[in-house]
């Protein structure tokens, strides 16, 4: 039987590891998501929440899911500050995911930005995490900022273009002693799998579900793979070599001590 | 360029009080358009801008040339994966307010010149108030506020107080003014605006020169350089566009193109958009009084090449976001909201005063529209097409 594998996150203990995007959806659609994807948290705008009118995102939102609003639209840590106060006003909750993008074109993060936004944030007794550009000397800042874990890119966002980051994400997750949650670029279940393999506590995704043909389906496909890719994490990988055979038996069973 | 036209002051020299900035946008924007022969593309450089990864330059200008008509199909399925990467199946809706349509301007092809004997009006604070309170109540969450382009009938403070009656009802409040200053641009963002939108109507100079007979709108280059000046003020977003068939609209819409690839280069933050309107007939007041519908001499552009311009600005820019004018029959923008569109107008009027039955008194309109319908029609079509209507998608900070 495998040991108990416990996600916390500010806190909180979560089963699901798949954190699911609210943004680029038909509103009817996001509870048949939610559900075939098992997701226990749901990242949503905090310019798509704050709404009065139809299509407001949060009456769409499944009951008893934990909410991560983000700060998109953020373009300096005082705006990201000032946009995580709003959602805490309109009763978003403590969690706050930091995005500040300075580029319109690819819509990468400003890491600096980003340090400045948390540090404050969590001063003010937000739950941060912040979305970054994987980069380790940055990660360790946020950690020593006081975020709850550390989100860095497989590739820009809504690019579907899988783990352009690879070893930069490895090396967070071998370094950082926070949750590492893999967030934007990753277009199918097999690239989410891959992630969940390497060690990451969580993956998010959003476009690639809200975009499939058929996305209940597809929602439920994700889930499988970070299921299927944290058990394979869990149960330690066979090494895979470089190059060549290897012997399968010790050739080094003459030594005596 | 420079040159004096019957009598005219050059259309490339500032007048008093316009803001000089420094910038090489303008020159690289117009040399590239005059060196642009849409002609001398192939069928094989059109292969290659559809196959490209990121596009470059030379693919947008090959796939707005004539080569690419053959594959309009095959870069509108193109356009419609980009769309939907960047923007989901959310589709942002909003509507213009026209409120005031005095215009110092003499442009010959526009219902608003300044020459033309249409019933001329402006809405006091109180009537902005009624007809915004009016268009929120269907729901709307974003609004364009638009004017003539007359500085002594809607000066910045009269605008500004327009922006500030505006953020009480809306979350996004974008502006549809003449060009202005840096800093007064700084003012209205402070009031509560923070897009704007600019059109050049056309990029060929000289033809600019010829349709802009007076007022601040005839200097060429300080309207080019709006947007710089709107983003130096600090707005947040900037719209581009060419009033496609006032001249070549290949190099116009090449040109377009180019000016929002330049400024997101220079400023990275910005946010960009298009718009993409067809020369439309107005309706003018002849001298005994009777409505003419009149139409300026132009290039006709057919909806197949509205498009190819649509999707050639989508997959250069896929990021970008693009309005629909209601200048289009509704078929047409239903069927181009999420294939390269991303945003469209509803329950549109382009006369002055007629959202609110309170507001009795209307002034003219300043072109006719094809598509009337109301924000609930919209709402239902955009449904109707598996996309998700957004009324907000945005956070004044």
């Amino acid at each position: 039987m495998m040991k108990e594998d416990k996600f916390i996150l500010g806190g909180k203990e979560f089963q699901s590891r798949f954190i699911l995007g609210s943004g680029k959806y038909n509103v009817e659609l996001i509870q048949a998501a939610v559900r075939n994807a098992g997701a226990e948290i749901i990242t949503l705008a905090v310019r798509r929440a704050n709404s009065s009118g139809e299509g407001n995102i949060v009456d769409y939102i499944p009951e008893g899911v934990t909410l991560l609003p983000n700060t998109s639209g953020a373009r300096d840590a005082g705006e990201a500050v000032r946009i995580a106060r709003l959602s805490r006003e309109l009763g978003c909750g403590n969690f706050v995911k930091v995005e500040i993008m300075r580029d319109s074109k690819y819509l990468l993060p400003d890491n600096q930005e980003t340090i400045k936004a948390t540090e404050q944030l969590v001063k003010e007794g937000f739950v941060v995490l912040p979305y970054m550009y994987p980069d380790l000397n940055v990660a360790r800042d946020l950690a020593d900022a006081g975020a709850a874990a550390v989100m860095p890119l497989a590739a820009p966002i809504g690019s579907n273009k899988g783990l352009a980051t690879r070893e930069f994400i490895q090396i967070l997750v071998d370094e950082i002693d926070l949750p590492i949650i893999v967030d934007a670029g990753i277009g199918r279940p097999s690239q989410a799998c891959e992630v969940m393999e390497m060690g990451a506590a969580a993956v998010m995704a959003n476009t690639a579900i809200a975009t499939a043909g058929d996305i209940p389906l597809m929602a439920s496909a994700f889930r499988r793979a970070i299921e299927a890719g944290r058990e394979a994490y869990l149960s330690g990988l066979g090494r895979v070599r470089e190059a060549g055979g290897e012997a399968s038996s010790p050739v080094t069973g003459f030594l005596r001590d | 360029m420079g040159q004096m036209q019957d009598g005219l002051p050059s259309h490339m020299e500032y007048m008093a009080g316009m803001e000089q900035i420094d910038s090489d946008i303008l020159e690289k924007v117009v040399s590239a358009r005059d060196a642009y022969q849409a002609e001398s593309y192939t069928e094989q450089d059109v292969r290659h801008a559809l196959q490209a990864g990121n596009m470059g330059i030379e693919d947008f200008a090959a796939l707005l040339s004539p080569a690419a008509e053959p594959f309009l199909d095959e870069m509108a399925q193109k356009a419609q994966k980009e769309t939907a990467k960047h923007f989901g199946n959310s589709v942002y809706m909003f509507t213009p307010i026209y409120i005031s349509n005095y215009c110092e301007n003499y442009c010959v092809y526009c219902g608003f010149n300044c020459h033309n004997r249409i019933h001329r009006m402006k809405l006091g604070m109180e009537e902005i108030e009624k007809e915004m309170a009016a268009i929120a109540r269907t729901g709307l969450e974003e609004i364009l506020i638009l004017t003539g382009e007359s500085r002594a009938q809607s000066d910045v403070g009269y605008i500004g107080e327009a922006c500030k009656i505006a953020r009480k009802y809306f979350r996004m409040v974008g502006l549809e003014v003449y060009p202005m200053n840096a800093d007064e641009y700084g003012y209205l963002q402070k009031c509560g605006a923070d897009y704007v939108t600019v059109f050049q109507e056309t990029y060929d100079a000289e033809r600019y020169g010829m349709l802009h007979l007076g007022g601040h709108k005839r200097v060429f280059p300080y309207r080019f350089h709006a947007q710089e000046r709107a983003l130096k003020g600090g707005m947040r977003g900037v719209a581009f566009a060419a009033l496609l068939g006032l001249s070549d609209f290949r190099k116009d819409a090449f040109a377009t193109g180019l000016h929002a690839y330049y400024i997101q280069r220079k400023y990275p933050y910005a946010e960009i958009s298009f718009s993409c309107p067809r020369l439309r007939p107005i309706t003018t007041l002849s001298n005994d009084g009777k409505e003419e519908v009149v139409s300026v001499e132009g290039q006709g552009v057919s909806e197949r090449q509205l498009l190819q311009v649509m999707c050639a600005y989508r997959l250069f820019m896929p990021f970008a976001g693009m309005t629909i004018s209601t200048r289009e029959r509704a078929q047409f923008r239903d069927h181009v909201v999420g294939m390269a569109a991303t945003k469209i107008s509803a329950g549109v009027s382009t006369g002055i005063g007629s959202h609110s039955e309170e507001v009795e008194e209307q002034g003219d309109s300043q072109f006719e529209i094809a598509d009337g319908r109301d924000v609930a029609e919209v709402f239902a079509a955009i449904k109707a097409h598996g996309l998700q209507p957004v009324m907000n998608d945005y956070v004044y900070v």
